[in-house]
């Protein structure tokens, strides 16, 4: 009804039957093929609807998405059981790669949910989410580095290129020249 | 990736599948190393040239080696180093076959066979008492018959048969107390003459086949006599007196003894010199050395003594030679300048000369110490002469036709010291044409290491690739190299001359025969003592030329006269020399430079004074600075005590000397002498760069290393037990090892190893010790190890801390802070007894460390520091096993391919030197004893720089093929993906 009356008033025409009013209508049955669902598809309306349906489509893909990592943090977390607490050339390409791919997400953030953005789309949800689980998947390989023993948290780390400290005394000679 | 990975894995096996010892493949022999081969001072010569076969010489030097030499050439046929304590006393040849030498006192006889120098037969002669020995070998004119061999050695004369060296008969004359000096036989008689005390004369006839005393007499002369009694014929001997005035002859015809007396004032009116009989052997004559004038005086028949000629400024005199029957030769040398006039005269014909001829010696080589003279027959059936010299500085030449046919430079047998020199850095500018030439034959090389890499080099290109890579210019030039392997090695020699070594080829750079040490009347007996680097141009003095202290005394004892010398290390040339007024008992460079470089040298006397060098004002004013830090010790090996001083003030002398300082005790440490005697002491090398002061447990714990330069490690055997292995029981030796600082005095650790005695062997290195001794009751050699860490750092455990940089960990210390100290120790057993021990430095001091040990065998192991580590244990854990701890075992490894000096020996090993190269990686070792030997090592493998035969074309075609496939591939998939789309 409202929606009759909006496109009445916009347009400059004489009359015009509402065929998709059927509010008043009801008792005649519909005559057979006829879809009253065919009925909505309206120019305006199906934009409308495709809209919406395409929101509640990107809100849900962008969820999606944002649960990524997950799986990816899953992955990660038995590859590196895999690979042993060692340091070997396995170990750590895929604690690098552990802690690249967080890091190359988090920096690509805005281009990974472009395609879901849209002024309908509430995307900070999904946004900290990605986040959150990223990070997570940073700790884990930061975590792993450090169980690797490659992260400079011991002192041994700090003074193994500690110059020996100067002496302020001179002491020289020994036994007589014979 | 995966290829890659494959790639990356496949290098890592190839790394890690390298050898652990970094043994060497058979052609690399020489690519990094030189061997030189010397014999040491010559005291003997015989030639050997009547057969038709190679002219040989015999010799045997007072570095106790007998060797053959080619006449031809002057290089070694065979050689025998005898060691220190074998000395050859005599040298002859027997049976026309042997060469036999009488060694060790008089004790050990020897037959060598002369071609090839396999030993034939030894004999070891016993007697009672120490005496002088005589080595006479009777030639049997038969040629059929036995040589008899005569020696005197041990107080008593043997009779040794020449072909199996059994000992026929034996004389004891230890009862008559005689020091025999001649034997003389004639036909069946053997006479043994000599003197008791020294004027007494005893003549003893022997039976020759027997050995029987047939009559004995003696003469009591009418004055003492002075020097050696020299037999001039047969029967007849002279002698000077104590006085050196007289002339006694005393002739012994048939076991009479009668002599007489002349005054040599009689035979020359103006003489004012000491007179000096000189022991060549001319018949009927002898030569009588007085002032500068070698006096010829025949001996008649009737003893009466004649003079024949008086030579001027002559320097040496020959044997007499036989060269035919009844005519006799003999050779002497007048010095003239730089010229050197060499006459061989006819014993009997003293008018004409056989030979005259004048040659020019280099006049570094000094003066003519002895001359051996041989002759041959010209075509035109004349006798001609050679002549071998040996020279002031121990080098030997062969003089034939008025030229020096070779040189030995044999004083390089006889190394003191050793210090380096950098070379000068290279010039800019290189001319075109040579870089167009190096262009080509770099190419040439390349296309053939090509060759030799991918094995399609053929034999003769095989030959050509180690030639190449044997005589690479790159390693003998004279300049500085990008990875420091090319240096000056200067070495001081025994008889005073320095001698500059190019570290890529041994060549000698330069040398100089130092006049502070040559023989003068005032300085009977110069020694050099050490050589320090004296000025080091690095960084604001580059134009100035590096140079080096030569320290030398005139004669053993401490209280003689000193001088230095000042040389300059690229040209050799003596910068200046200085007659010190002072005494030198040691010599004490500080770590202090002036504004041109030159080092700073403390000189303390044996009078408790200390002189500052170079006298500048300038050095005063470094040292005023400093005078509140700098101490010094001395080492009182003789009483047990080792004492610390520093600097008090100027001293008070009559003259005042601002360059002169006294000193004031400040500690002593006085061993117990009943039951300790120092028998070791070793420091750091002042050189030596330290990394890092922590090192790093297995368990992220950090422990830090007590590194200091002011460290003393000191080792003392029991009183008893300082003798030769064998001669103390266990229960009454033992080892106490000291570690003390040497600025407080005080003791940082002490050990007593029981059953233990010495000699000991040791190195210093950052904060370990390692030393090696004997242990008595396991019978065994033993290895120590001591690390000295320090205790009172061990609490910087706080990461925040090093994060923000908030320690004090590299802040100076002062050895008065008396820091608490730790040490882990442990101990090995070891096979060989050792020579000499030394430790690998860098310049850096980040790669591991090797030992060098000089074996007895006269090589040189290389043995990882990593086996002397004291946290072995029997069963290292995972984590420590990761970290390269060996698991401990009793004794430590030999493994052949660590010989650094792989198949070569250097005989008569006394010392090794390691020099830090640029590279860090690497470390340039010399050894040297009677032969030198130097090489590169690197005891983490060279792990900065690639090898010296990686193929650069190799990498530069490989490079060249991926390019080309990678456009190949490019153009090919260009193609297809076209094709794609037209389907």
């Amino acid at each position: 009804m409202e929606k009759g009356k909006g496109v009445m008033g916009s347009g400059g025409r004489r009359w015009a039957v509402d065929l998709s009013d059927n509010s008043t209508s009801r008792d005649i049955p519909d005559p057979p093929g006829f879809s009253r669902a065919s009925l909505d598809q309206d120019d305006s309306t199906l934009s409308r609807q495709k809209k919406d349906a395409e929101s509640n489509w990107k809100a849900q893909k962008a969820w999606e998405v944002a649960q990524a990592p997950l799986k990816n943090l899953l992955m990660m977390g038995f590859m590196m059981w895999m690979a042993g607490s060692t340091v070997h050339l396995f170990s750590i390409g895929i604690t690098f790669s552990a802690l690249w791919q967080p890091i190359s997400a988090l920096q690509s953030v805005g281009k990974i949910f472009e395609p879901y953005k849209d002024n309908k789309v509430e995307l900070l949800g999904p946004k900290l989410l990605f986040i959150a689980l990223n990070l997570g998947g940073l700790a884990l390989g930061v975590w792993k580095l450090n169980a690797l023993g490659l992260l400079p948290t011991h002192t041994s780390d700090w003074v193994s290129s500690l110059p020996p400290a100067q002496e302020v005394e001179f002491s020289g000679g020994g036994v007589n020249l014979g | 990736m995966a290829m890659a990975i494959r790639v990356f894995l496949l290098l890592l096996f190839f790394l890690s599948s390298t050898n652990i010892g970094f043994s060497l493949f058979e052609d690399q022999v020489g690519l990094m190393d030189w061997h030189q081969q010397y014999i040491g001072k010559v005291k003997h010569a015989l030639f050997h040239t009547q057969k038709t076969g190679r002219k040989r010489v015999l010799v045997s030097t007072e570095e106790s080696v007998v060797a053959s030499l080619d006449l031809r050439h002057g290089e070694i046929f065979w050689r025998h180093v005898l060691g220190t304590n074998d000395v050859v006393d005599g040298l002859d040849i027997a049976l026309g076959k042997y060469v036999i030498t009488l060694s060790s006192d008089g004790s050990i006889l020897r037959a060598w066979n002369l071609p090839d120098g396999q030993m034939v037969w030894e004999t070891s002669l016993q007697g009672s008492k120490t005496s002088k020995s005589i080595l006479y070998i009777s030639k049997n004119p038969k040629a059929d018959k036995d040589d008899l061999i005569l020696v005197f050695g041990k107080g008593s004369l043997h009779a040794v048969s020449g072909i199996d060296g059994e000992v026929l008969w034996r004389k004891d004359f230890a009862g008559e107390s005689i020091e025999v000096s001649h034997i003389i036989q004639s036909t069946d008689k053997i006479y043994a003459a000599g003197f008791v005390g020294s004027s007494k004369f005893y003549v003893y006839g022997l039976n020759a086949d027997t050995g029987k005393l047939l009559k004995d007499d003696h003469t009591i002369l009418p004055c003492d006599t002075f020097g050696e009694l020299l037999s001039v014929s047969g029967d007849k001997f002279v002698v000077l007196d104590k006085m050196r005035s007289k002339i006694l002859t005393i002739n012994i015809k048939n076991g009479e003894i009668s002599y007489k007396q002349k005054l040599i004032s009689d035979l020359i009116k103006d003489s004012s010199g000491q007179a000096v009989i000189l022991p060549s052997r001319l018949p009927e004559l002898f030569a009588l050395r007085i002032d500068s004038h070698v006096l010829t005086i025949k001996v008649t028949n009737e003893d009466d003594l004649v003079l024949v000629d008086k030579i001027n400024n002559a320097a040496a005199v020959s044997d007499a030679l036989s060269i035919s029957e009844g005519q006799h030769s003999f050779a002497f040398i007048q010095h003239e300048g730089s010229n050197i006039h060499l006459f061989v005269k006819d014993v009997n014909d003293w008018n004409g000369d056989l030979l005259k001829e004048s040659i020019i010696i280099d006049h570094q080589r000094g003066n003519i110490e002895k001359i051996f003279i041989n002759n041959y027959v010209r075509t035109d059936r004349s006798y001609g002469f050679r002549a071998l010299m040996v020279m002031e500085d121990h080098s030997l030449l062969l003089v034939q036709q008025g030229e020096i046919v070779w040189t030995r430079e044999d004083g390089l047998a006889s190394v003191v010291d050793v210090t380096t020199s950098e070379l000068p850095v290279e010039k800019e500018g290189v001319s075109v044409a040579k870089v167009e030439q190096n262009l080509f034959e770099w190419l040439k090389g390349h296309v053939l290491k090509l060759k030799g890499t991918l094995m399609i080099a053929s034999p003769e290109d095989v030959v050509a690739i180690q030639a190449l890579r044997l005589r690479s210019s790159e390693k003998s030039k004279m300049t500085r190299d990008h990875n420091g392997f090319r240096k000056l090695l200067i070495v001081l020699t025994r008889a005073g001359k320095v001698f500059a070594l190019h570290t890529g080829d041994g060549r000698v750079v330069w040398s100089i025969l130092l006049h502070t040490l040559r023989k003068t009347e005032v300085c009977e007996h110069p020694v050099g003592l050490n050589i320090y680097q004296w000025q080091v141009p690095h960084h604001h003095a580059l134009d100035e030329n590096p140079s080096i202290l030569v320290v030398g005394r005139c004669g053993p004892s401490l209280a003689a006269p000193a001088a230095l010398s000042f040389i300059d290390a690229y040209t050799g040339k003596e910068l200046n020399s200085l007659r010190l007024a002072h005494t030198i008992a040691q010599v004490i460079p500080l770590p202090y430079t002036d504004s041109t470089e030159q080092r700073l040298h403390l000189i303390i006397d044996i009078d408790r004074h200390a002189y500052l060098y170079p006298r500048t004002p300038e050095a005063i004013g470094i040292l005023q600075r400093e005078f509140s830090n700098v101490y010094w010790y001395s080492v009182e090996a003789d009483n047990g005590i080792v004492r610390g001083h520093a600097l008090k003030s100027n001293c008070i002398h009559k003259i005042v000397d601002e360059y002169c300082f006294d000193f004031r005790d400040l500690w002593s440490i006085v061993f117990p002498s009943e039951s300790e005697k120092i028998i070791a002491t070793v420091t750091r090398k002042s050189n030596e760069v330290v990394h890092t002061q922590a090192k790093v447990m297995t368990d992220y714990d950090v422990m830090y290393k007590y590194v200091s330069n002011n460290i003393l490690f000191v080792a003392n055997a029991a009183p008893k037990a300082t003798g030769e292995i064998g001669t103390a029981t266990p229960e009454e030796a033992w080892l106490v090892i000291y570690i003390i600082d040497t600025v407080t005095g005080r003791i940082l650790h002490r050990m007593t190893h029981h059953g233990c005695q010495g000699p000991v062997h040791a190195v210093f290195s950052e904060n370990w010790v390692v030393y090696h001794y004997f242990n008595l009751r396991a019978h065994r050699y033993e290895i120590s190890v001591i690390e000295v860490y320090d205790q009172s750092r061990a609490d910087n455990k706080d990461v925040w801390k090093f994060v923000l940089g908030k320690h004090n960990l590299t802040s100076p210390i002062s050895s008065y802070y008396r820091p608490e100290v730790t040490t882990k120790s442990q101990s090995y057993f070891f096979t060989h007894s050792v020579k000499a021990i030394e430790v690998t430095l860098t310049s850096k001091g980040i790669t591991s460390k090797q030992l060098l040990i000089g074996t007895i065998g006269d090589q040189v192991l290389a043995l990882d520091k990593r086996f002397l580590d004291p946290r072995r244990t029997l069963n290292p854990s995972q984590a420590e096993k990761e970290e390269g701890i060996i698991p401990l075992t009793d004794s430590l490894p030999i493994i052949s391919q660590s010989y650094i000096t792989h198949s070569l020996k250097v005989e008569g090993l006394r010392g090794i030197v390691t020099v830090p190269a640029k590279l860090e990686s690497t470390s340039l070792v010399f050894a040297y004893g009677v032969d030198l030997f130097l090489t590169q090592i690197a005891p983490s493998r060279t792990y900065d720089s690639l090898t010296e035969d990686f193929s650069y074309a190799l990498l530069l075609l490989t490079i060249v093929a991926l390019v080309a496939a990678i456009f190949v591939t490019w153009v090919l998939s260009e193609r297809k993906d076209l094709q794609e789309k037209w389907k």
